[in-house]
């Protein structure tokens, strides 16, 4: 008989957050493909609520697997929950959003499981019974077409806004929720939650910004960022940055936008010498008009961009100041 | 202390890259490479910590023979050697058969820490790091900002977390910690570090040395397979002002007044 397909959500302070609702679309869609049934997979410690508006979505079940050693979240007994379950059930999929959490435990779980694992999906194929999972390898520059080896356990993880929250239908009468046991008395907690915290409050909000000037690696170094900045306050719009800028430290973290920075949709973005890998676009894609100058004709940021001028920054970025100063002068 | 840490040789961020003949692969023949970017912030993490607490950084590489240039590096950087997992049995592996690789070797180390990037700037499967901690049946921790001295055998970490946030966390030793870009600026090879290197001790292993089933490894162990590789078909086109710089600054002004209603 066909093994179930599982989407395993993310819960934080009790709800199912990060992504949760994106796999369960993800999964419908497999689901529907293969013809499995299709299981929601609530983790957690008092999540029984968060199960409960999981189970409004078209699921054929939820599996509830609530246990005070999961909060607060730490891999091992993690781990050690989703193996003891898929060992007992053994699922076919086993599904999960790609973010930072999922990133620290679920290897671990391919791991134990001796599973394969195709991470970080942007999209799936089926042809007849095999389905294709779509990654974005090189820095977003090439696609793979994978699939899994061997007839061993198979988790896949997907990318955040691969699917749309929204596209998790909602079933005719909520699911019914199974509380699936599993018993971690023996489970070694080895990592120690000391604190939990925000970095001092953002000093700049960029996410009020109409206009934004973004740069990036392609500045080259610190010293060059003058020209930037004189075309942010020619545009009277705010200087921001892709991470490895603040890495180097040439600016402030809080001028960061991205996954691990701000999250921005002006109704101007410029982009200068940023590439676009994918955890900068998913900070600033929905901004209104975008601008991206790079040298590289293949950078992914034209992908997202509206207008796009391929060429080196250091004679553009100056030619556009003085038009623009040209034009608002005028 | 002994800290390990892993590091791979990528094709360099600007590199043009090329389809192999299979239609699986990347052909690197040709292609300038550097040291994974978070794998060159690990190594410098672990200097940092060796250098402070005592002790030795050991380079750990899984690659062709081509990867030398990447382990000379780390040497120049000062790892103090190297240990070069090189042989046809280990090559075209997927996260799981280079972590069971990397496993091998570390567990004939014993080191006090591993340290590796957060994620490969080439396949980027984010995995390698975390499945060797389970391999190997020691805690880890991932995206790591901060690494204090070890005490007591625990070392404390700060951690990253989504949209801001961080999180200070504890765990035993030995321990897997993969490192987030940027958490210390990487020092550069000093003329007298790219000599030293030429002097220090590069070991070549092979599955045979390590006690493995070539079949476990490289392409035969893999549980993924990439089917094929291709260039992504662009979604939506940006249009491409043309022109030398002034001309394509003023159609884009242009365009920002009339079209986009912006300026």
């Amino acid at each position: 008989m066909a093994g179930a397909i599982w989407a395993v959500t993310q819960t934080e302070k009790g709800e199912a957050k990060g992504g949760s609702y994106e796999t369960i679309a993800a999964g419908q869609k497999l689901a529907a493909a293969l013809g499995r049934p299709l299981e929601a997979v609530v983790v957690g410690s008092g999540v029984r609520g968060a199960a409960e508006k999981v189970a409004v979505r078209k699921v054929d079940r939820v599996r509830l697997i609530d246990d005070a050693k999961l909060d607060p979240y730490t891999p091992d007994p993690y781990t050690a929950a989703l193996r003891l379950a898929v060992e007992a059930e053994k699922p076919d999929y086993v599904l999960f959003p790609h973010t930072y959490q999922v990133r620290d435990w679920v290897p671990r779980l391919a791991a134990a499981l001796d599973a394969g694992f195709i991470s970080d999906v942007i999209d799936l194929r089926v042809d007849g019974a095999d389905p294709v999972f779509v990654r974005q390898p090189h820095q977003g520059k090439l696609n793979a077409d994978c699939a899994f080896a061997g007839t061993g356990h198979r988790l896949v993880s997907f990318q955040a806004g691969a699917f749309l929250a929204d596209d998790a239908v909602k079933g005719d009468s909520p699911a019914e929720i199974a509380v699936q046991a599993v018993d971690l008395s023996a489970v070694e907690v080895r990592t120690q939650v000391l604190e939990t915290f925000q970095e001092v409050e953002n000093k700049v909000d960029l996410s009020r910004a109409d206009v934004i000037v973004a740069v990036g690696r392609g500045i080259g170094k610190q010293e060059n960022l003058g020209l930037v900045e004189e075309l942010a306050a020619a545009l009277g719009g705010q200087l921001a940055a892709s991470r490895p800028v603040c890495d180097n430290e040439w600016l402030p973290m809080d001028r960061q936008i991205g996954s691990s920075g701000q999250t921005v949709a002006p109704r101007l973005y410029l982009a200068v010498g940023i590439s676009g890998a994918i955890q900068h676009l998913v900070g600033m894609k929905n901004s209104g008009t975008i601008v991206a100058i790079n040298k590289d004709a293949n950078a992914p940021i034209f992908s997202v961009a509206d207008y796009g001028i391929v060429g080196d920054l250091f004679e553009v970025v100056p030619a556009l100041t003085a038009k623009v100063k040209e034009t608002r002068g005028a | 202390m002994k800290i390990v840490v892993c590091v791979k040789q990528v094709p360099e961020r600007d590199a043009r890259l090329r389809i192999a003949s299979d239609g699986r692969s990347v052909d690197t023949a040709g292609v300038a490479t550097e040291i994974n970017e978070s794998d060159q912030y690990a190594l410098e993490a672990g200097l940092r910590l060796a250098e402070g607490a005592g002790g030795e950084v050991v380079a750990l590489l899984l690659g062709p023979d081509q990867a030398e240039e990447a382990i000379r590096r780390a040497l120049a950087m000062g790892a103090a050697r190297a240990i070069h997992l090189n042989d046809a049995a280990f090559q075209d592996g997927d996260a799981s058969a280079t972590a069971k690789a990397l496993a091998a070797a570390a567990r004939q180390e014993s080191p006090d820490l591993i340290l590796t990037g957060l994620q490969s700037d080439d396949a980027g499967w984010s995995q390698t790091g975390v499945i060797l901690a389970e391999l190997l049946g020691w805690p880890s921790a991932t995206l790591i900002m901060q690494i204090e001295p070890p005490a007591d055998g625990r070392v404390k970490v700060k951690r990253e977390l989504e949209s801001g946030w961080f999180q200070w966390i504890t765990l035993p030793l030995p321990a897997v910690l993969t490192i987030q870009s940027g958490i210390y600026p990487v020092r550069y090879a000093t003329l007298k570090g790219i000599m030293g290197a030429k002097k220090k001790e590069m070991k070549k292993l092979g599955p045979g040395d390590l006690g493995l089933d070539p079949r476990e490894t490289g392409a035969a162990g893999r549980r993924v397979d990439v089917r094929r590789l291709y260039v992504p078909e662009k979604t939506a086109e940006a249009e491409i002002l043309q022109g030398d710089a002034a001309t394509a600054a003023a159609a884009l002004v242009d365009r920002l007044q009339k079209e986009a209603k912006v300026l």
